[in-house]
């Protein structure tokens, strides 16, 4: 069974949580208890509708303000697919939250109220789900029973819309517009009767239709090792198992291969899934492998294939994405966490920051804030096996860690 | 669509995920547990955690906080899991944080164990300094768990500060802590009750009896039937009888309600639950003390 992971952007007042509450209600996930508790707290709140949104925002904090602060993960299903939502915060100040929850997301969805059209944060929203590539973007533009249900005002978002697309970078990107009531369930998933002149899908029929690039597979073998087994018991003496999930690629049995950092080569013997030994592991699966020649490998290593040797990074420069309350600063020293493998790094150099309205680089800033976006680059003690970012998504990230708070501060993008 | 009697396959990515996260701990800390309490929860963290290693044994110990009303089916599952597996049982009892006057026996009628036994887990954090908690919490359990992260820092009083959560991103995650401080870990963070119950029929796991149905001494009260136990404060209008039942959440026999069921195989309980109107928390009745009753435990130090 297929796992579809969505994040959505939005606040309470563009229908966010109405729209996810639709989902939910509409494919029968909502149990009885849950509604009535939603119900009878509506009611306490002295609102005469049953608020969806108090299904989704779970802090006291959220609940007291009427806003999303956290990402909150929400779980639907149908026959074909199990879907989790990371329902995000829309505010800039939680642009952080945002990030976390949309990193895993093959879809995202940027709600637009027709009324509207696009608003400051449609740009961050949008700006965010290019930078963490995510292959589908649906752009629900919801709310249309308040404009008449007007095909020309849907068109004059999407060419609105369009025009932000003709300036990004991911081009792969695949948009599709989705006119919707979330509120009377036009779009969602039924087709609305409203909207005659629209032929396209509804959401959910968007969502159960979408195939998500096998990609993965097809770039060069990674296998950062996690942990090495050694179980020292009388049947199982001399195993050394290396373990853990392949980001990328194909890793078989018999294929050639070279340990990182030490260069050392051998061949694949057996790769098990817990007691079943397979003969071929994919990206994304969690697995054991041994090796044929007994050569040195701890935790933070990597085995590649022989003719798929990254460079060995130890000049990065990257696209960052500040976390922290504190400033990022150059000349200052973090610990870089790229897959297994934690390194010392300096930030030697941050020469612009990016405005995520007209994608115009700011030059000769002096420190990169919350939830700003910039460029630098980063000096490591030792070599990261990483990709570019736009090569081999899994393999092209990596979090900086303050060796004060032991923090995550921020997250950079390769390339 | 969720009366549909056909099975679903459970979702492969999802252990690969969860197996992952366990190597994680493995690796990240010092001295690492499992809390484990005897529902189907924590026994497939078990379960991942044997595989996770396979060949080599579960590196951390199994932690239970007893809290003295557990049913006893569930005990003897435990020691016959703990024998079976080989892993390393440490138990404590919330008897003794009792006795040694750190916390005091609820009274009335709702009286229960259940936040009394935030204490006796800190002590233990305490006594043995484990620097990583794991535990089977799932974020389709309740709201303020859909807000928790896989790795979820605790300062020193064991509270989870919930405006102050690390980032996590891909799957890359952060254990590193300062002095005193210490992870919950929640490596089943992604799956609904649907996925448990289906990865328990896919791995033929083997579960408490009391998940199956039984007939049991019972009383009925709010609209729901509670296992009668000598824990349990009744008033005499709540004369015990016997009933049917089985359990679709296992905690403390005061706290826990049984469901009305005959069904006697995992099938049949798949079944019950893509048919269900009632969520699997609406069984039970520590949450039912306040809207906001599972984040201000969860701030306290439960898990």
């Amino acid at each position: 069974m297929d796992i579809v992971r969505i994040a959505t952007a939005g606040s309470v007042d563009d229908g966010k949580s109405t729209l996810i509450g639709r989902l939910l209600y509409e494919t029968n996930s909502i149990t009885q208890d849950k509604l009535e508790a939603i119900e009878k707290a509506s009611k306490r709140r002295g609102v005469d509708y049953t608020d969806l949104s108090l299904l989704t925002d779970g802090l006291i904090a959220e609940r007291e303000q009427g806003i999303t602060i956290d990402v909150a993960h929400i779980y639907f299903s149908t026959p074909a697919r199990k879907y989790i939502i990371a329902d995000t915060p829309g505010h800039f100040e939680y642009t952080r939250n945002m990030i976390t929850g949309a990193s895993n997301a093959q879809v995202a969805i940027i709600l637009i109220d027709a009324r509207n059209g696009i608003v400051e944060q449609t740009h961050r929203h949008f700006y965010i789900t290019q930078l963490l590539r995510i292959p589908y973007v649906i752009v629900c533009i919801n709310k249309m029973d308040l404009v008449n249900y007007s095909e020309s005002q849907f068109n004059q978002v999407k060419q609105q819309f369009n025009e932000l697309f003709s300036k990004a970078n991911y081009r792969e990107q695949q948009l599709e517009f989705i006119p919707a009531s979330s509120l009377y369930g036009d779009n969602i998933s039924r087709r609305s009767e409203q909207m005659s002149w629209y032929k396209g899908p509804s959401i959910l029929e968007f969502l159960e239709n979408i195939t998500w690039h096998e990609q993965e597979t097809q770039f060069p073998a990674r296998f950062p090792v996690q942990y090495v087994i050694r179980p020292k018991s009388d049947q199982w003496h001399d195993f050394r198992g290396f373990a853990g999930k392949l980001t990328s690629g194909v890793l078989k049995k018999g294929d050639e291969v070279v340990a990182l950092p030490s260069q050392r080569s051998s061949v694949i013997e057996k790769i098990f899934r817990f007691e079943e030994e397979i003969d071929l592991a994919e990206a994304g699966d969690s697995v054991v492998v041994t090796l044929k020649d007994e050569i040195d490998i701890s935790r933070g290593d990597m085995i590649v294939k022989k003719d798929q040797v990254p460079a060995g990074l130890k000049e990065i420069s990257a696209r960052i994405c500040w976390l922290d309350h504190a400033p990022l600063k150059a000349g200052k020293n973090y610990l870089l966490q790229h897959g297994s493998n934690r390194v010392k790094a300096k930030v030697t150099n941050l020469f612009s920051s990016i405005n995520v309205i007209d994608y115009q680089n700011i030059e000769g800033v002096e420190e990169i804030g919350l939830n700003e976006i910039g460029y630098i680059t980063l000096k490591t003690a030792r070599p990261v096996n990483a990709d570019n970012y736009a090569a081999n998504k899994l393999n092209g990230t990596f979090i900086l860690i303050d060796e004060g708070s032991n923090n995550t501060v921020g997250v950079g993008f390769i390339g | 669509m969720s009366s549909t009697s056909t099975i679903p396959a459970f979702p492969r990515m999802l252990e690969d995920e969860s197996i992952y996260i366990m190597r994680e701990v493995a690796a990240q800390f010092e001295k690492p547990a499992l809390l484990f309490s005897g529902g189907k929860d924590s026994i497939t963290l078990v379960r991942l955690a044997q595989k996770a290693f396979w060949p080599g044994k579960i590196p951390f110990p199994l932690v239970h906080v007893d809290t003295g009303h557990n049913f006893p089916e569930t005990i003897a599952f435990r020691d016959w899991l703990v024998k079976q597996t080989g892993a390393e049982l440490i138990v404590r009892y919330v008897q003794d944080s009792i006795d040694a006057g750190k916390v005091k026996e609820e009274t009335g009628k709702y009286a229960s164990r259940n936040v009394l036994q935030t204490v006796t887990l800190l002590d233990t954090i305490e006594e043995f300094k484990f620097d990583a908690c794991i535990g089977g919490a799932r974020r389709d359990e309740e709201k303020a768990r859909a807000k928790e992260r896989i790795f979820s820092v605790r300062d020193d009083f064991g509270q989870w500060d919930p405006k102050k959560q690390r980032p996590e991103l891909f799957d890359l995650l952060n254990g590193k802590i300062n002095i005193g401080e210490n992870v919950r870990v929640f490596p089943i963070s992604n799956w609904t009750e649907l996925d448990v119950w289906t990865y328990i029929k896919e791995e033929n796991m083997a579960i408490p009896s009391i998940y199956y149905t039984h007939k049991r001494e019972v009383i009925e009260r709010d609209g729901m039937i509670w296992p009668y136990s000598d824990f349990l404060n009744t008033s005499e209008d709540e004369v015990p009888f016997e009933e049917i039942v089985r359990f679709r959440t296992v905690g403390d026999m005061t706290c826990t309600a049984a469901v009305a069921s005959t069904a006697n195989h995992v099938d049949d309980i798949i079944r019950e639950i893509l048919a269900a109107k009632i969520s699997e928390r609406g069984a039970r009745m520590d949450d039912k003390r306040s809207e906001a009753a599972m984040e201000q435990r969860k701030k306290e130090g439960y898990f």
